[in-house]
């Protein structure tokens, strides 16, 4: 953890709301090495726009601005929208909540993962399409060559899920973000993705941001953990400290983790007035 | 998911929203013959009289309310005249004094070549127009277009017609006047479709063929205006929706290039429900031809109409309503069974 | 002031009063943030206002000819110029006027309450009545709406009561369609099936329950649609169907210029441009009034 991958300082993020600009992201500051780092929240704390902004990916009329966003040396906030292009999928990606919305549905599967490909790399249509296939073996796929003729609707949602990992680690990206990969899907397939991405980022050497509500998933699959709530850090540990955290907010969302081998009755309600805010 | 199942499956699919088809054009062909039926016998009070002109002989009166079976019942009379229609008799016209189906022959094709051409120009201006408008939302460039789209809801289309000749035709001479061609082209052309454009290619006559298409331009254009303003309006809209769509930003976060976005995962999925707006305008543009044929004197069903209305001619009326109906609905119709056959989600 | 508005913008509203003047209050704020919204609000209340004091306003009467000043060009004496009989035409814009909002008025009161009644009464009773009467509605949905009224005011005979008479019939189908819709969000809802419980009859819930429910958006629709109403009634006049002679009706004066077009060109093309004005005005504020009272529509 020489030199960080990623630096971030003072990210704010707004949306222009009838009573003037809000901030949804509110001065977010953090640094990124060669690991795993997980980003908690629940919903509306500013976790995915965070996600977003790191691909200066917020859409109008939202604005992002920070006093530093260095990505493996790269200003990039100085970069030109061209300049970004070249980034995103190539060098930082980006993994979405829900294959059902975020994979084209007029657009076969093997056509949306072969643009991933082609937008970055100069292949023939021969070489293309070896990388394709040995891309789906790798993300379990056992019958690529079926799978490539179909559209998203066709497929299920943990394949689904394992196509939109397929297709953004494809350029071999140095970053990954993925932004709640299994909240739309089935518990049952949950894990399987989860463990297929943390493979998949320990073998290629990637780094990780995992973006989730969950905090004992994260706690899982992560080195080192943020906390946010109401578009701030209020918590920032290693994982495996996460059970000494001091934060009210973050003890609320400990103690309101059922484990297998407890009896409580009621789990608790968050108490919002223990700490400052809203 | 065998796809001997799924074959078999679509196949029945297709056989019975076929059979839906064909049984609702049917019956809203009934309906728009009820109403056409309803406007000719039941409103006017007297309708021989319509016919015959009050300048009629008792005897003249007797026979036509005979010959219109106006003694019978109205059910009986409305199921004769269902049959009549189906048979493509329509009546005598008293404006031309021939009949009104072989009336109705000659003019449509000149109204089908101007409403074509139209659509032909409103899909080619309005597609980008929306395209463009949504791609900038919210800027400038989006505020110009949506108001240059209200116009084309608001702008007389007869006033438009008089307007464009006035500056294109009598100041700047770009093109010709009103009517299909020159006086001394007429008729030099035999007519094999009766669209003159492809008569006149068809026989190698390009002399003929420029003047018509001189002629032609300049009513197709406007009647395009109108087209471009409700398809850009589509457009736009279907792109604003899509553009907010959760696989847009997959697409941006792959690094794929802005236009490509836009172009093939932005308009690639609308292009299916595009058909039934173009559908929709193109029958809308058959009824807009009656305005812009008014002002430039074109010989059209829409002109046909106009005359048989200020002669009175009931017949003529009824029947350039009913051809005008009867396409305009089959127009909607198809497109809307072309849009459930295209869409890939409804395999 | 400041409490009115805080009242008005209580995000816990503690009376149905507050609670519905409040967010009357908010679309207002919304409607004016818009600007397209604004102009066609004024241009609106322009017409009103010259429909209303057309005495004051024109300069000459509409009617009165004068053989001495004809097809003048537009000057300060005639701002628009003077058509074929001398008559002053901005004048005449002004007094026609009137009969648009006759007309745009007399249709809405036809038409929107007829497509009201017939919509909410087949949602609500449902089964056969909704297939038959939704069966006639689609036939006419289904037809060319200019092409239907020419046939009727063909039938009918020429004339301002007949013109709007046919443009009403063509009108309905739409508001039908739309307040079916909104009856069947909630036939099956608590408040019908208590109202039956206290024994009201259907016509009492239909039109004290039902129909309140679905106007909102049948007005939405209303005010896109007056632009086509005036377009078709001027397109009636224009072919001699509508509003005849001498009554200055925009579209029958353009009608009357068409003859001296290429030299007088201010005879048709000025009642052109007050068409013009007032579809537009028609078609910002719906669009407007869509943006607020149907987020869906407002994009991302």
């Amino acid at each position: 953890m020489t030199l960080p991958l990623l630096e971030m300082e003072n990210l704010r993020v707004s949306f222009p709301t009838p009573s003037g600009r809000v901030d949804v992201v509110k001065g977010l500051s953090f640094t990124l090495g060669r690991e795993r780092l997980g980003i908690v929240g629940e919903s509306g704390s500013g976790k995915s726009m965070t996600g977003r902004a790191i691909m200066r990916l917020v859409r109008r009329p939202g604005q992002q601005i920070a006093d530093k966003m260095i990505f493996d040396g790269i200003d990039l906030q100085a970069q030109s929208e061209r300049e970004m292009r070249h980034l995103r999928g190539a060098r930082v990606s980006m993994v979405m909540q829900d294959p059902k919305f975020s994979l084209n549905p007029v657009m076969t599967v093997g056509a949306q993962i072969i643009e991933a490909l082609k937008t970055h790399e100069r292949l023939g249509r021969k070489d293309m399409k070896a990388r394709m296939i040995e891309m789906l073996h790798s993300v379990r796929i056992n019958d690529p060559e079926r799978v490539i003729n179909l559209y998203p609707h066709e497929v299920s949602g943990g394949m689904g899920q394992r196509i939109m990992i397929a297709m953004m680690l494809i350029p071999k990206p140095d970053l990954l973000i993925a932004d709640e990969p299994t909240s739309a899907l089935d518990v049952s397939v949950q894990a399987q993705v989860l463990e297929l991405i943390d493979e998949l980022v320990r073998d290629k050497g990637m780094s990780l941001i995992l973006i989730s509500h969950d905090l004992n998933l994260v706690a899982r699959y992560c080195d080192r953990i943020l906390v946010m709530h109401a578009g701030e850090v209020v918590e920032s540990c290693a994982a495996k400290d996460l059970h000494k955290a001091t934060h009210p907010y973050t003890r609320g969302l400990l103690a309101a983790v059922p484990k297998m081998e407890e009896d409580r009755d009621q789990l608790p309600v968050l108490d919002r007035s223990a700490w400052s805010g809203t | 998911m065998s796809t001997d199942i799924s074959k078999s499956h679509r196949l029945k699919r297709t056989v019975l929203s076929l059979g839906g088809f064909i049984i609702v054009t049917l019956l809203t062909f009934i309906g728009l013959m009820a109403i056409t039926f309803f406007i000719g016998r039941v409103i006017p009070i007297d309708p021989v009289l319509s016919i015959v002109g009050d300048r009629a002989t008792q005897e003249q009166y007797d026979t036509v309310r005979l010959a219109l079976g106006l003694d019978r019942p109205l059910i009986i009379q409305f199921i004769s005249y269902i049959g009549d229609v189906f048979q493509g008799e329509l009546g005598h016209s008293i404006s031309t004094n021939r009949p009104v189906a072989s009336d109705l022959l000659k003019v449509f094709p000149a109204t089908l070549e101007m409403a074509t051409l139209g659509i032909v120009i409103g899909v080619g201006v309005g597609v980008p127009l929306g395209v463009w408008a949504a791609a900038y939302h919210g800027t400038w460039i989006d505020q110009i277009i949506r108001v240059f789209a209200l116009l084309g809801y608001s702008v007389p289309a007869f006033w438009l017609g008089l307007v464009g000749l006035v500056v294109f035709y009598a100041n700047l001479g770009w093109v010709s006047g009103p009517g299909r061609v020159d006086i001394f082209y007429e008729g030099l052309v035999e007519p094999r479709t009766g669209l003159l454009l492809i008569d006149s290619a068809l026989a190698g006559d390009w002399d003929v063929f420029w003047n018509a298409l001189d002629h032609l331009i300049l009513p197709a254009s406007i009647l395009a205006f109108f087209s471009v303003a409700y398809i850009a309006r589509m457009t736009r809209s279907f792109m604003l929706d899509q553009l907010g769509q959760e696989y847009i930003t997959t697409a941006r976060a792959k690094g794929v290039a802005e236009w490509r976005v836009i172009w093939t995962h932005g308009f690639r999925p609308i292009r299916v429900p595009l058909i039934t707006v173009i559908g929709l305008s193109y029958a809308a543009l058959l009824e807009g031809s009656v305005m812009i044929e008014t002002v430039f004197s074109w010989p059209g069903i829409g002109n046909y109409l106009t005359v048989a209305l200020l002669n009175a001619d009931m017949n003529a009326v009824l029947g350039a309503t009913l051809v005008i109906g009867a396409v305009f609905i089959l127009i909607n119709r198809i497109s809307d069974v072309l849009y459930r056959v295209l869409d890939p989600r409804s395999r | 002031m400041s409490t009115a508005k805080e009242w008005l913008l209580d995000q816990s509203p503690s009376s149905k009063l507050q609670a519905s003047m409040g967010s009357s209050y908010r679309m207002m704020r919304q409607l004016v943030r818009n600007p397209l919204a604004v102009i066609g609000i004024l241009i609106l209340l322009i017409l009103v206002l010259a429909a209303i004091f057309a005495p004051i306003i024109a300069p000459h009467s509409p009617m009165g000819q004068n053989l001495g000043a004809r097809l003048l060009p537009p000057s300060t004496e005639y701002w628009m110029g003077t058509d074929e009989l001398g008559r002053d035409i901005f004048s005449r814009i002004i007094y026609g006027a009137r009969i648009t909002l006759v007309i745009v008025t007399l249709v809405a009161v036809i038409s929107a309450p007829l497509g009201l009644l017939i919509g909410a009464i087949s949602g609500y009773f449902g089964g056969w009545t909704d297939k038959v009467l939704m069966g006639i509605t689609d036939v006419f949905l289904s037809m060319p709406k200019l092409i239907l009224a020419l046939a009727f005011v063909a039938a009918l005979g020429p004339g301002i009561e007949n013109a709007i008479i046919a443009i009403a019939i063509t009108s309905w189908p739409a508001y039908a369609r739309i307040s079916r819709a909104e009856t069947l969000t909630f036939r099956n809802s608590e408040f019908i099936s208590a109202m039956r419980l206290l024994g009201a009859s259907h016509a009492r819930i239909i039109t004290r329950h039902i129909l309140p429910l679905c106007t909102s958006s049948v007005i939405v629709r209303v005010t896109l649609d007056m632009a086509g109403i005036i377009l078709t009634a001027a397109g009636l006049g224009f072919l001699g169907l509508g509003a005849q002679p001498p009554l200055p009706e925009w579209g029958a004066m353009i009608s009357r210029g068409r003859t001296f077009i290429l030299d007088q060109w201010w005879v048709a093309t000025m009642p052109g441009f007050a068409i013009i004005l007032v579809s537009l005005g028609f078609c910002f504020l719906g669009d407007g009034l869509r943006d607020v009272l149907d987020p869906k529509q407002r994009g991302s």
